[in-house]
């Protein structure tokens, strides 16, 4: 019960790592299935239908339900704590967040059991998902339960914003502030201004399945390539959404590890702004064979390769901020270190695929497929690997094991090249992606077989970090407060894990890396910035998680609406929205309950905090 | 200048043993990498540079990292503080700077090929004209200068241009020959694109589907066959011949009920399927069932008895026949051949 209505910033940033890391295995379940059905030509593993179902849902989890809650919560359980900070601006809607993301991604995956999975591809392209050629309940999944998980990250962008704008500690300028929480700053500010645009398409969507309209109905006058510019509107920001918390955490692991501060920080915020903002502005590179003419080709070309530029200032200022330092290997950094050449590749062949007329060539065959793989996972989610052995401790109180750790890092790192390495030539010799299967004697065969295998060497080094959280969860909580020695910023000056109050006062920044400084100058702690006071905690709450499952109701609601039902009593609570209806009411009951009553929190008092010591 | 020609002679070797490396990989048939018109070599080439020129960008980074990694890890015993370095606006200034320059070396042949492949040969008298439109899961070409229509092979003659004009019925799909061209997406009418592009060599090109279009979308494959212009035209006076239809009455009179519905031979039949004309020299059936490697009328008889089963989704109904007619039909189309194709 505790868990269901906490506001606490920790609890929910844990909430988001075990609900992203569950979808994660479902995901890399998915991809396992999809690998064993490509190890060889012409196979009959899962039929075409399955294939096509497979695909969709791993491309949907691994972006919407893995690595953005992974994000979300290495987001959650350390930004305050960067900033100095209680809590995020607003707790309560950090829950909501939490919990409509949560019941979002149930609802999509929920498909797989009631009414068939999402078969167009984790982009929809109109007409595949329109009603004529889907006609299964899939996309009606997909857009409701990414419209309601949608929501908790356009609160949570909203949320770190003002969060990180406002709350930060006396003295911690924007310039002083570590890279971590930069990254996450410019994410949420793309946050706010892509997840509109997927909203409205989802809206579209779901108006033409559900209702008939014809936004993208070509028969009716509508356009297909109108679904591909709004998806794309609001894709193409996603992959720097995604990308930008990784630079981030790659930036406190390198410089805590190597014992140095970041090499080039100012260029650094520079590049990672820059970064963000042109993010938008090469969304057509993705539709380069879609007939936008040469004009449009040569603009979006230009633009494009132009992220490398900043990629290229941030590579650069990470290698030289590992020059001249002491670097310490363990999985972490090790994480960190294999991230650097892997991304570094992925980077090039994205320059690459800039180049319209040959992208011409490389679209949606299996380079891209490599090269997307080589910079979600081999630079996303390694970060996240890296991220969550640098912050376990912080997180839990325990240090993770660093003997699994690296086997985690090795099978992982080796079995990830081994899987998408050879994909660059499938590519190249003429493989087209997401095909269920392919002719024997094409070229293609050898190294299918070796990309499985590589697949499976991953899976081994998932299994291997879980046995390694099972393990460590069973060790005491003894981590110290800097179980690191070398911590820089702020979450290093408290125990591990954090206190529910986080600071029991706030502290004074006099710098950039403010812990370091006051290490080198001789101090054990960071200077407070008041005197110990009484604390305003905010009070926890259901309503967040009814609201969401009120939405989720309704989305049941909507999309059965149409159907036949053999129980005649069911039917009639479908055909006539009264479930829709129901869940609705919940949902705004739920807002107006909340906007009635006063709920002035509670305070935790001075003597209080003497005697209460470690409790997250 | 000086220098620049100092790093041209550092890259050519990498260049040349990329080449050698590179095109040692597919079929001629079907692999980028083994370019066999001028469209898919100049894409071949901007792919080299690019190549070329991330490997030296790549291998720059490694070496870096690797010395790093070596000469700057922690040693036992080594407490004192590394120098806190602030950053440094000249090192930064060249990585700003180095990499516009090479932006700048691929942007030029990027915007140049941009133009020329989008070159717009519809009205040109000289080329061939073909629309190009995409059924789930097949292609259909229709000649309009010589009022034809064929079927998943699209013939060709070696000496023209040939320009497309791509459409399609139902979802978006992507037409592709890795070895003569890049893809371009079939839109609904009304969004039609064009492409050209030329074959100067005789031969059968492999041809995908590059666009998630349904079920089938890995078997929607088809072939570009480019021919001596001689063969071309003997083939087009053939595709206009009448139909030529079964001998025995019987059988032609199934087959006309049957299939002739939805597919045409010769001057009859309909429009809903791919046009049978001369199907028993075609490379494949059904785009997958390769006829090399199984013999045409079994590869047909398998493909009509169900086709579900080989193209999952297909629009082609199971149709009741006869064991007599399916053997009677499958042998027939086995042995409608062209003859332009003779000399082979």
């Amino acid at each position: 019960m505790d868990w269901l209505t906490t506001v606490d910033h920790k609890k929910i940033g844990i909430l988001y790592l075990i609900a992203g890391g569950l979808f994660f295995l479902i995901g890399g379940i998915e991809a396992i299935l999809i690998r064993i059905q490509l190890m060889q030509p012409k196979l009959d593993f899962v039929s075409a239908q399955t294939f096509n179902e497979l695909i969709t849902m791993h491309g949907t989890t691994m972006i919407f339900l893995a690595v953005m809650p992974i994000i979300f919560a290495l987001m959650n359980a350390i930004i305050p704590l960067q900033i100095g900070a209680r809590d995020v601006a607003f707790p309560f809607l950090n829950s909501l967040g939490f919990w409509t993301f949560f019941f979002g991604g149930l609802l999509l995956n929920l498909s797989w059991i009631v009414g068939g999975a999402p078969d167009a591809g984790w982009t929809s392209y109109m007409p595949l998902a329109s009603n004529t050629y889907s006609n299964t309940h899939g996309v009606d999944f997909y857009s409701l339960g990414l419209q309601i998980a949608g929501i908790g990250t356009l609160l949570g962008g909203i949320n770190f914003l003002v969060t990180i704008i406002n709350m930060r500690a006396p003295g911690m300028t924007f310039m002083r502030m570590p890279m971590f929480t930069w990254a996450v700053f410019i994410t949420s500010a793309l946050i706010l201004f892509a997840f509109p645009a997927i909203t409205v398409g989802l809206v579209l969507l779901t108006f033409d399945r559900l209702f008939g309209a014809n936004f993208f109905e070509i028969a009716n006058g509508g356009n297909a390539v109108l679904w591909e510019h709004i998806f794309w509107i609001f894709g193409h920001p996603e992959v720097y959404i995604l990308i930008l918390p990784a630079f981030g955490i790659i930036s406190e692991v390198v410089s805590t590890f190597s014992r140095k501060r970041l090499f080039g920080y100012s260029s650094m915020v520079f590049a990672t702004i820059l970064i963000g903002f042109l993010g938008f502005m090469v969304w057509a590179h993705h539709m380069f064979t879609a007939g936008l003419g040469p004009v449009a080709n040569a603009l979006f070309s230009i633009a494009t390769m132009l992220i490398a530029v900043p990629t290229g200032i941030k590579i650069f200022n990470w290698l030289f901020t590992l020059w001249g330092g002491q670097l310490t290997f363990n999985t972490s950094s090790l994480f960190a270190i294999g991230f650097i050449p892997t991304f570094v590749m992925g980077g090039v062949t994205g320059v690459m695929l800039a180049s319209a007329p040959a992208d011409f060539q490389y679209h949606d065959s299996y380079f891209v497929v490599a090269h997307f793989h080589y910079v979600i996972v081999g630079g996303l989610v390694f970060g996240l690997f890296s991220g969550l052995f640098y912050w376990w401790p912080k997180m839990f109180g325990r240090v993770l094991n660093e003997g699994l750790g690296k086997i985690t890092f090795w099978t992982f790192f080796i079995g990830f090249h081994m899987t998408f390495f050879v994909q660059h030539f499938l590519g190249l010799m003429g493989m087209p992606r997401r095909v269920f299967t392919y002719l024997p004697n094409q070229g293609f065969d050898t190294m299918n077989l070796i990309s499985s295998i590589g697949a499976f060497l991953m899976g081994v080094g998932t299994i291997v970090f879980l046995i390694n959280i099972a393990v460590t969860a069973a060790k005491p909580k003894n981590a110290p407060n800097d179980p690191w020695v070398d911590g820089r910023t702020l979450e290093w000056t408290i125990p591990s894990p954090a206190p529910e109050y986080n600071f029991k006062q706030t502290p004074l920044v006099r710098g950039l890396d403010a812990y370091w400084k006051e290490k080198m100058a001789g101090n054990k702690e960071v200077p407070a910035a008041e005197p110990v006071g009484s604390i305003h905690m905010p009070s926890p709450s259901i309503i967040p998680f009814m609201m969401s499952v009120g939405l989720f109701i309704a989305g049941f609601g909507f999309m059965f609406a149409k159907d036949e039902f053999a129980n005649g009593f069911v039917g009639m609570l479908f055909n006539n929205y009264i479930v829709a209806i129901l869940g609705l009411v919940i949902t705004f009951g739920g807002m107006f309950l909340r906007s009635v009553f006063d709920d002035h929190g509670w305070h935790i008092e001075p003597e209080e905090l003497e005697d209460k010591g470690v409790k997250a | 200048m000086m220098n620049r020609w100092h790093a041209v002679k550092r890259l050519l070797p990498i260049l040349a043993g990329l080449a050698l490396l590179l095109s040692a990989c597919g079929r001629a048939d079907l692999s980028t990498l083994q370019p066999q018109g001028p469209i898919a070599e100049k894409q071949y080439d901007l792919m080299k540079l690019s190549i070329g020129m991330m490997i030296v960008v790549v291998v720059i980074v490694f070496l870096i990292l690797a010395y790093v990694l070596i000469r700057f890890r922690r040693r036992p015993g080594q407490t004192e503080i590394p120098k806190q370095v602030e950053g440094s606006h000249k090192l930064e200034i060249i990585w700003t700077v180095i990499p516009i320059i090479l932006l700048v070396i691929l942007v030029v042949p990027t915007v140049k090929y941009v133009f020329e492949f989008a070159q717009d040969y519809s009205k040109d008298k000289n080329a061939i004209q073909v629309k190009v439109t995409s059924h789930q899961y097949w292609w259909e070409f229709d000649y309009p200068d010589y009022g034809i229509k064929t079927g998943q092979e699209l013939v060709i003659p070696t000496t023209k241009k040939i320009s497309l004009q791509l459409n399609t019925v139902d979802v978006l799909h992507s037409f592709w020959v890795p070895s003569l061209f890049g893809k371009i997406d079939t839109n609904p009418e009304g969004n039609t694109n064009k492409m050209y592009f030329e074959a100067p060599k005789a031969g059968v090109y492999r041809g995908k589907c590059a666009e998630l279009c349904g079920q089938s979308h890995a078997l929607m494959d088809f072939k570009v066959k480019a021919v001596d212009e001689a063969k071309f035209d003997a083939w087009v006076q053939e595709m206009k011949a009448p139909a030529v239809l079964p001998e025995d009455p019987q059988l032609a009179a199934a087959f006309e009920k049957k299939c002739l519905s939805c597919h045409a031979v010769g001057d009859k039949g309909g429009t809903l399927g791919p046009n049978l004309t001369g199907i028993g020299n075609k490379q494949a059936v059904a785009g997958v069932l390769l006829n090399d490697e199984t013999p045409v009328e079994e590869n047909l008889k398998n493909w009509i008895a169900d086709p579900e089963k080989v193209k999952p989704g297909s629009k082609m109904p199971k149709v009741t026949l006869s064991t007599e007619e399916l053997d009677g039909i499958s042998k027939y189309l086995a042995n409608y051949k062209l003859q332009y194709d003779n000399g082979k």
